[in-house]
């Protein structure tokens, strides 16, 4: 945001007054974050069907754009464009038109807060971490306005499904985000990011043991959160069709797409600038932060596709077992855990 | 100039969608539009300046509340011809009541002495509001976290479909994992 009042600041010069400065600035910021997550979806797409084809032993899509199909995602967006909008007869019209934008506005406000490179974040908020995982949480009433809007019973089941899951794995997501907080004293994710400079050692994760614990925990939960494999069980396509999004054609179902991979994205940015150091390098000064910080996240990205398309599905009592009953009382352990270890350490301020 | 319209719209939003919850007759939509005031009153709060307040709202109504409401809701499966009834045996009851609630809490509103100050550039509340409940607050926080373990022990017994001592089964289910063996 201070990288663009300032762009426009020096454009307009003493034409602006700064409220005006600081809506341009923010409109800015919005229309550069849905186009981050445009970009998201479109290359997270190809590069999802490319890892799916290596891992079991196919291509995958090759004839689109010369070069491994890398044109093959713009094709799919060409043709979901030009696709009819179909609603039921019997759905609830306006929710069900209405739902689609609930879910990717909750995803697009927690791009905000995303530390990309210094100085370069969309709101620079004390809260940030607690804004993310707040405005985030607003994305199970979309899922539930989708799933019974379709008047369908599998849609219905994928929503249930779909919320039970986000609303139990938030809780391990950010228990397991509170021992940074209290080493860092702060939630800012400017601070988080900061406090993690001078090489891979000074990173979170590595910062001690109760901290990798917690940094595993975070990876597991946020793969529950965004529904993906070995978790999508709003989805699971042998039981409920496609789940919440079954009805769904054309635009709007891709805007469901766009907020998948924008989420996949998301809780791997908020991995990186929370326990991988954000934009800082493995080791040396600061170089090309913004590189850097999305390198880290892709990598990220890429390990839980690797995920998706190796491992099993759970079944329904699996997951809230493994919610409840493992990885909360471990996350507890580990916030226990690491203010000890702060005391032991005398870290404690 | 800038705040008041951002004020207005926050305003504006919070009142329309919250009159949509009282006058629609699908319950349903008015749950569903109970996100669009609790949003606007967010709104309101981080436009006082009073941001954890704002995402607080947030995470606990929105991401909370509003799930609960709406799920409970949704598990009446009302019949979508079926409109709630309505009629002057109704609505002069609630008029009365609606009434009696606003003169109460116009009361207390006018009652109360509020503390001022000077309004200046917001500030960060989150340490303020983190170092008073661990110190001058620190016996009521404590009180309503064990309330609140209190009652999530009593949801998780509520639910549990019985205990395992009075059923007779569990002789022949040792391992209580429902396979009875006979």
């Amino acid at each position: 945001m201070q990288v663009m009042t300032e762009l426009f600041a020096r454009i307009f010069g003493d034409g602006l007054s700064p409220v005006g400065l600081l809506v341009a600035g923010g409109l800015t910021m919005a229309l550069v974050m849905s186009l981050v997550m445009a970009l998201c979806a479109i290359v997270f797409t190809w590069a999802e069907r490319k890892v799916a084809g290596f891992i079991q032993s196919r291509y995958g899509p090759m004839r689109v754009g010369r070069w491994h199909g890398v044109l093959q995602p713009v094709a799919d967006m060409v043709k979901i464009l030009g696709k009819e909008d179909i609603i039921p007869r019997d759905a609830d019209k306006r929710l069900f038109q209405l739902a689609p934008f609930v879910i990717f506005v909750g995803s697009l406000m927690a791009w905000a807060a995303i530390p990309f490179a210094p100085g370069f974040i969309a709101a620079d908020l004390d809260l940030g971490l607690f804004y993310i995982f707040a405005v985030s949480s607003a994305a199970s009433i979309g899922i539930l306005m989708a799933g019974w809007a379709s008047n369908n019973k599998w849609s219905l089941y994928g929503a249930v499904r779909g919320v039970a899951q986000g609303v139990s794995y938030e809780i391990p997501l950010a228990l397991a985000c509170i021992p940074v907080v209290m080493i860092t004293g702060s939630l800012n994710m400017n601070d988080i990011v900061i406090a993690q400079q001078g090489g891979i050692w000074r990173w979170h994760f590595l910062h001690d043991p109760f901290l990798f614990v917690s940094f595993l925990l975070y990876f597991v939960a946020s793969i529950a959160e965004v529904n993906r494999g070995p978790f999508d069980l709003p989805e699971t396509e042998s039981e409920l069709v496609a789940g919440y999004h079954t009805e769904y054609t054309g635009m709007r179902f891709a805007f469901f797409f766009l907020a998948e991979y924008a989420n996949l994205f998301l809780v791997s940015c908020i991995a990186t600038a929370v326990f991988l150091g954000g934009w800082q390098p493995v080791f040396g000064p600061v170089f090309l932060p913004g590189l850097v910080f999305v390198t880290k996240a892709v990598l990220l990205v890429l390990l839980q596709m690797w995920l998706r398309w190796t491992l099993p599905r759970l079944r329904v009592d699996q997951l809230m077992h493994v919610c409840w009953k493992v990885m909360v009382p471990l996350a507890l352990v580990c916030v226990l855990g690491a203010g000890i270890w702060m005391l032991a350490t005398g870290q404690a301020g | 100039m800038g705040g008041d319209l951002v004020f207005y719209g926050f305003a504006l939003l919070t009142v329309l969608s919250g009159f949509f919850v009282v006058a629609s007759r699908n319950i349903v939509h008015a749950a569903f539009s109970l996100l669009f005031t609790l949003f606007g009153v967010a709104g309101l709060y981080a436009q006082l300046g009073a941001d954890f307040l704002a995402v607080t709202q947030t995470i606990v109504y929105i991401g909370g509340i509003l799930v609960l409401v709406v799920f409970a809701v949704m598990m009446t499966r009302i019949p979508r011809a079926d409109a709630p009834r309505r009629g002057l045996d109704r609505a002069v009851p609630a008029a009365i009541l609606a009434l009696l609630a606003f003169a109460l809490i116009y009361m207390v509103i006018v009652g109360t002495r509020w503390p001022q100050r000077a309004t200046g550039a917001p500030e960060a509340t989150v340490a303020e509001i983190g170092t008073s409940l661990m110190t001058r607050f620190v016996f009521p926080f404590e009180y309503a976290s064990l309330v609140l373990l209190a009652a999530l022990v009593g949801a998780a017994i509520l639910i549990r479909e019985r205990a395992p001592q009075d059923d007779p089964a569990d002789a022949d289910d040792p391992a209580g994992n429902g396979e009875v063996r006979s």
